[in-house]
């Protein structure tokens, strides 16, 4: 057996083995997509927009890369407080390795749970434009959830404690998912949302699915997959610089 | 005389202002059972934790098994089995699978996997109770389990941080007898901390007594009893480091407790 698939290997046998991990993480965006996609389904309507639900589903799984992959770094938080990352840092492996396995195992969790939000978006009504692109999806997806995954380790090896890692959640992950264009369009909204969302990296994560999806773009294209590209290598850059930094 | 298999030089550890080991010099002959004596904070994990390559030295030079700690990481971590102070087991798999994560990541041979680790957990008595998953074990049982995943790669070196810390008699008696049975049949070197001077005098065949990040004695128990003109080893290792017990400070002078106190100095 390999080491990069023992790592990963043990992710997804601590995944599988915690049932209640598997329905919380879908709970929340199946409670956005109930309670948004219908709440404000009616209003989004008489606006003259359209359906919100398809509007709001590429959104909601980019919502649950974005959770669950940052919420992962969790894991490498325990790992450190509860001693298991030694044991992974003293053998003769490389750090970059043991990141990589980790992270693989990581993003598989996350991509997988976002396929499962993708399933019940369907089963509510959600149809794509075109169910041929189905599969462009799933790439625009493992994107995000690599990068997304390699972040979340990035800020685990950076902080100590799970209070540490909390007020990073409050700071920068609500952030970053309410000011894109996650939950409304940027194009008729106010200039300063539509200036800090054409900031955030994720808005073009939202648009390139949205594209793919539901035939719908804001920046185009082209555009979303050159952000996408630059920000999947800066994360995982990012991630292994952090990583390498960690004294156990 | 055999070669020394663990040799330190001049070691140096300084965390910010606090100097946690101080030029430490000793060496270990391969197949000796070793201990490291000394009140909290006097240097010891820091000195094991260097040797294993979760901290590198401040300056100084420390070679295991041949190899420079600092610059060949992979060699000599393939040469030392460790048992942390703490515990490092994955609580959410089985006793078996975190045998083979370990297996794994040392690269024993696909084949010898199978048959190294039953004989280990055979030899600490977890084979039964192997299918289990680790946070249904006790205390003893996680040591014990630990001990032999330590082993597992066939180290030239034992290292065993405090192990005995909160087990019961009966499983500090039964890990002792495995750990000597271990060096007398493979020639293992043992390194080991303890605060309990009892199981440095039955166990060790040197005892270096260590403070203040530096070693102030080494030889055996009667050599320290001799030397200090004692009785017994624990009159000899109060006369050594003090009766006064130990400040904040040097309580906590272990690497990550010395971060964090560094760390919440500068918030302060």
């Amino acid at each position: 057996m390999n080491v990069i698939y023992i790592l990963w290997l043990r992710q997804m046998k601590r995944y599988v083995r915690s049932r209640s991990r598997i329905v919380g993480a879908i709970g929340q965006p199946l409670l956005f997509l109930l309670a948004l996609g219908y709440g404000l389904g009616a209003v989004y309507e008489q606006a003259g927009e359209g359906d919100y639900l398809q509007f709001l589903v590429p959104g909601i799984i980019i919502q649950t890369l974005l959770f669950s992959g940052v919420f992962w770094g969790v894991q490498i938080l325990f790992d450190k407080r509860f001693g298991f990352l030694k044991e992974m840092l003293v053998a003769p492996v490389s750090r970059l390795r043991i990141l990589l396995g980790n992270a693989l195992g990581g993003a598989t969790i996350s991509i997988t749970q976002a396929i499962l939000v993708l399933i019940i978006s369907f089963a509510l009504g959600f149809r794509p434009y075109d169910w041929w692109l189905l599969p462009v999806a799933f790439l625009i997806m493992v994107a995000l959830g690599l990068m997304l995954t390699s972040f979340g380790a990035a800020i685990a090896s950076m902080v100590e404690d799970f209070q540490g890692f909390q007020s990073i959640n409050n700071f920068l992950i609500f952030p970053l998912f309410f000011l894109s264009s996650t939950l409304y369009p940027l194009t008729n909204a106010p200039d300063i949302l539509r200036i800090i969302g054409s900031l955030n990296p994720l808005s073009y994560a939202v648009d390139a699915l949205r594209f793919v999806l539901i035939n719908q773009t804001h920046f185009g294209i082209t555009k979303d997959l050159i952000v996408i590209g630059v920000a999947l290598v800066v994360s995982i850059v990012f991630a292994v610089n952090r990583f390498n930094r960690i004294e156990a | 005389m055999p070669k020394p298999i663990i040799v330190a030089e001049n070691v140096v550890k300084r965390f910010g202002k606090i100097t946690a080991v101080n030029g430490i010099s000793f060496e270990v002959k391969a197949g000796e059972i070793f201990a490291f004596l000394g009140p909290n904070g006097a240097g010891k994990s820091t000195t094991i934790k260097m040797l294993t390559t979760m901290l590198r030295p401040t300056s100084g030079r420390l070679i295991l098994n041949g190899h420079d700690v600092t610059r060949e990481q992979d060699r000599a971590r393939k040469s030392f089995g460790i048992v942390f102070q703490d515990p490092s087991l994955e609580e959410e798999l089985t006793a078996y699978e975190n045998m083979q994560f370990h297996a794994v990541l040392y690269g024993v041979p696909r084949n010898d996997q199978g048959k190294r680790i039953e004989s280990l957990m055979r030899l600490v008595d977890l084979w039964e109770r192997k299918d289990s998953m680790v946070k249904t074990y006790s205390g003893g049982m996680r040591r014990r389990l630990e001990i032999a995943r330590g082993l597992l790669h066939h180290p030239k070196v034992l290292f065993l941080d405090e192990p005995t810390l909160g087990l019961d008699t009966q499983t500090r008696n039964l890990m002792w007898d495995y750990v000597k049975k271990l060096s007398k049949s493979e020639g293992m070197t043992i390194f080991f901390t303890t605060h309990y001077l009892d199981e440095a005098e039955a166990v060790a065949g040197r005892i270096a007594i260590v403070d203040h990040g530096n070693i102030v004695a080494t030889g055996n128990s009667n050599a320290l009893t001799k030397q200090t003109g004692t009785k017994r080893l624990e009159q000899a290792y109060l006369k050594l480091t003090g009766e006064s017990i130990r400040d904040e400070t040097s309580l906590s002078n272990d690497g990550l407790a010395v971060r964090t106190q560094l760390r919440n100095s500068r918030l302060r």
